[in-house]
């Protein structure tokens, strides 16, 4: 073949030029151009759905930020909350909030009627249909604080039920309301009649990223927040266990470690340790932290070390990658002055690998907070709608959840609000594992040293 | 040397953590998907007007939450188990081999299965269990003969359907919603166009034929779905011709995208389930555990709120979000303030 080539190239020196390509040359160009052609068609494509997915995710989602709430004065009647007249905490107590709904209902259509609303409605409790659920409560924990307000008429921002916020948000239609027997058309008319004079509006909803889950009945009141600081103390877990054992278990094996078969088995097992499916990890947490250790269920604190397991093969990787990348002369240079082996890995050797480890450890913190599967298996995705947690025990050992997991427990419910909800719940965890991803590229950018 | 210290604070962490294991303050429920929505509503009314923290409940399934519960006694075992069935024998004996012999069982109310479809969808008005036995069992009668299913159109072997191909989204078997859906519609629909009766007279034995009744075919024509009914809506969101098993309740709180089918031309409602016109219809429990009375705070309390007349009753917030709630409702508040076991007698 070549040495064809070199005996035609004289015969024809006459015909070629490097400035007319000939059909060879051509063919080659032509083939790198699709090439060119299909690369950017899949960066497009990516691109594509990446702008599918983010317009989904907002317009669906954004929604869960506002939340419709009704302004009512409610009269707190001695008659109905204090029978015996004495203020006494105990006896309020016995007050359930079933005995609190009447007052806000009351109180609304007293409103309905001041306003001269034109309403078929005659009955005080047929405005239930348009109060949250979660009014009587919110009453309820007022007057319990302070009983001394039992007699007044105080101003309270109560929540409108998950129809109403629809109906304003445009999710419920009065179409399909004739099946419905949560809410009649009429409701809407209320609405619509308290909307002006502000009554009834829709405001910023600081209870979705404060609150704690709601119920199913009352999709308006549930909020990320306890949820987020769920994950927040298993996030604090995973950092002070897997960080200190991933980066000694990291140093031993690069630097001190001899290479044998032990060791390259070792090597091997933390590789396809990185693989495994998470859900295996919490099964094994299961049975390790809860049947074996007793450790209590829907605990962050079980939580956070099962995903320690997942995430300490991903920190001994890249851990063990930085480690390899400082050159070796930083280390004979070390040893050279009469450093010992430790004194040169602690003193140049990891301060030089660092930007590379915490770039590591916090992309597998994002990993695991983003993971739902294994706190199936521990009891941390459900109901869990406890109070937020008042210190470090509690906030390790008491239930919750993890804002993944609540997001998932949402997206299952019955009432379309939860959806909704679901979305906001993802908005909020995408803008947490994109800011965690860019301190990561701002760390490596600041100190990574290339040699 | 910060990571040892970080190492070994971690380690007394742990060791704090292992210590205070041993108290659980706050009830433990786990099991039905189909209860849980009830249970959730139950549990946050108990926490704000208790002095108890809210109890947490986990779904899952009534198996997988009466497997939990038999695994025994002590805070590291659930408290409450929800089903959407009644605890098999099998599931007894299991919790004695474990230590749990003293089970309260609490039937809270009812639950209706419904049959829906896409509410711009064709008009699957009316259905009867012989219609969904023909459509979905691998062997039917025709023509007094039973043969493999030949039906692919509902209208196949009944012309008042409609015309389009049939397509099934029923509850997967880790369901208990599957189990009564076999048995109220499938088996029923058996028994009626004749099918288990040829299958006796075939020279199979009764409980064979009956067993053989439950199935359902396997050429993609029903599928199972094992998520929740947030799936099944899904699906019936994407296939104009699906028509898709639910509880009643969820189908009342998405009627702006399903509508509904009436079995044997009774509509379901809260009022024909409790009057049991509709068929398709099944109690709902939650089981306690009697060890954990009086060991974890709040339990019996807990059990009693859920189905006192305010909760459970016919104008109280379950009925409310769609259970039908049970007219011997004050025989079960009895058995639990007495604290009566199952098959036991004190």
């Amino acid at each position: 073949m070549s040495d064809a080539s070199i005996q035609a190239t004289p015969e024809q020196p006459k015909t070629t030029s490097l400035l007319v390509a000939d059909p060879h040359t051509q063919k080659r160009k032509t083939a790198e151009k699709r090439f060119q052609a299909y690369g950017l068609a899949g960066i497009f494509a990516g691109i594509f759905f990446l702008i599918v997915l983010l317009i989904a995710i907002l317009s669906s989602g954004t929604g869960a930020f506002t939340q419709t709430f009704i302004n009512v004065p409610v009269y707190l009647d001695p008659a109905k909350l204090d029978k015996k007249g004495n203020r006494d905490i105990n006896d309020l107590k016995k007050v359930s909030t079933f005995g609190y709904n009447p007052l806000v209902q009351n109180a609304l259509f007293q409103i309905v009627q001041d306003a001269g609303v034109e309403t078929p409605f005659e009955k005080t409790k047929d405005m239930k249909a348009l109060i949250s659920a979660s009014a009587a409560a919110q009453i309820r924990d007022v007057v319990l604080n302070n009983p001394d307000l039992i007699g007044e008429t105080v101003d309270f921002r109560i929540l409108a039920s998950s129809r109403v916020d629809g109906y304003l948000k445009g999710r419920v239609h009065r179409e399909d309301l004739a099946r419905d027997k949560n809410i009649d058309a009429e409701h809407l008319d209320i609405v619509d009649a308290l909307l002006p004079s502000g009554v009834v509006r829709k405001s910023f909803n600081l209870g979705f990223i404060t609150g704690a889950d709601a119920s199913e009945s009352r999709a308006e009141q549930a909020g990320l927040g306890v949820s987020m600081l769920g994950s927040l103390f298993m996030m604090f877990v995973v950092l002070v266990l897997a960080l200190p054992i991933g980066v000694a278990a990291s140093i031993y094996l690069e630097e001190f470690a001899p290479k044998n078969r032990i060791t390259d088995l070792i090597e091997v097992n933390i590789s396809n340790l990185a693989a495994v499916p998470s859900i295996v990890f919490g099964i094994l947490g299961l049975a390790v932290f809860i049947q074996f250790m007793h450790l209590p269920q829907s605990a962050p604190l079980v939580g956070g070390l099962v995903l320690t397991l997942m995430t300490l093969p991903t920190i001994i990787i890249s851990t063990r990658a930085s480690l390899k990348s400082v050159p070796p002369s930083i280390r004979d240079a070390a040893l050279g002055v009469g450093a010992s082996k430790m004194q040169a890995v602690f003193h140049h050797v990891l301060p030089l690998a660092a930007p590379g480890i915490l770039t590591g450890t916090i992309i597998g913190l994002a990993q695991a907070l983003g993971e739902t599967a294994p706190l199936l298996l521990i009891g941390m995705v459900g109901f869990i709608a406890s109070n937020a947690p008042d210190g470090l025990a509690s906030g390790l050992l008491d239930p919750n959840s993890a804002m993944p997991a609540q997001i998932y427990e949402w997206a299952k419910r019955a009432d379309p609000a939860y959806y909704e909800r679901a979305w906001g719940g993802i908005i909020v965890l995408l803008v947490f594992l994109v800011s965690m991803n860019t301190i990561a590229v701002l760390l490596r950018r600041r100190f990574e040293r290339r040699w | 040397m910060s990571f040892v210290k970080l190492a070994t604070s971690a380690l007394a962490l742990s060791a704090i953590a292992s210590t205070a294991a041993v108290a659980r303050d706050q009830v433990q429920v786990a099991g039905s998907s189909t209860v849980l929505p009830y249970a959730s509503i139950v549990a946050e009314a108990f926490g704000e007007n208790f002095d108890f923290p809210t109890p947490v409940v986990e779904s899952g399934g009534s198996s997988a939450g009466l497997k939990r519960f038999c695994q025994g006694v002590g805070t590291e075992h659930t408290d409450i188990a929800n089903a959407s069935r009644a605890i098999r024998d099998k599931e007894i004996a299991a919790c004695a081999d474990n230590g749990v012999t003293d089970i309260i069982e609490v039937r809270i109310g009812y639950d209706g299965i419904v049959f829906a479809s896409q509410i711009d969808g064709p008009a699957y008005d009316t259905f009867t269990p012989s219609d969904i036995f023909n459509a979905l069992a691998p062997k039917v009668m025709v023509d007094g003969a039973l043969v493999d299913n030949p039906h692919t159109q509902w209208a196949d072997f009944n012309a008042e359907l409609p015309a389009e191909d049939i397509l099934a989204f029923i509850p997967g078997t880790k369901h208990g919603t599957r189990e009564v859906f076999e048995e109220k519609v499938i088996a029923s629909g058996c028994e009626a166009t004749g099918a288990l009766e040829a299958m006796i007279a075939s020279g199979m034995s009764e409980d064979d034929a009956e067993d053989a009744c439950l199935e359902v075919r396997s050429d993609g024509t029903s599928v199972d779905i094992d998520g929740d009914y947030t799936e099944t809506l899904a699906s019936i969101d994407a296939n104009s011709n699906g028509i898709g098993v639910f509880g009643l309740a969820f189908y009342e709180n998405n009627t702006d995208k399903l509508k509904v089918a009436t079995m044997s031309g009774v509509e379901p409602t809260t009022e024909t389930i409790s009057t049991g016109e509709y068929p398709v219809s099944r109690p709902l429990f939650f089981y306690i555990k009697k060890a954990h009375i009086g060991v974890i705070p709040g339990l019996k309390e807990f059990a009693e709120f859920f189905v006192s007349d305010e909760i459970a009753g016919p104008d109280g917030p379950l009925a409310e979000y769609g259970l039908v709630s049970d007219p011997e409702l004050g025989e079960t508040q009895n058995s639990v303030a007495d604290e009566a076991t199952l098959g036991g007698n004190s």
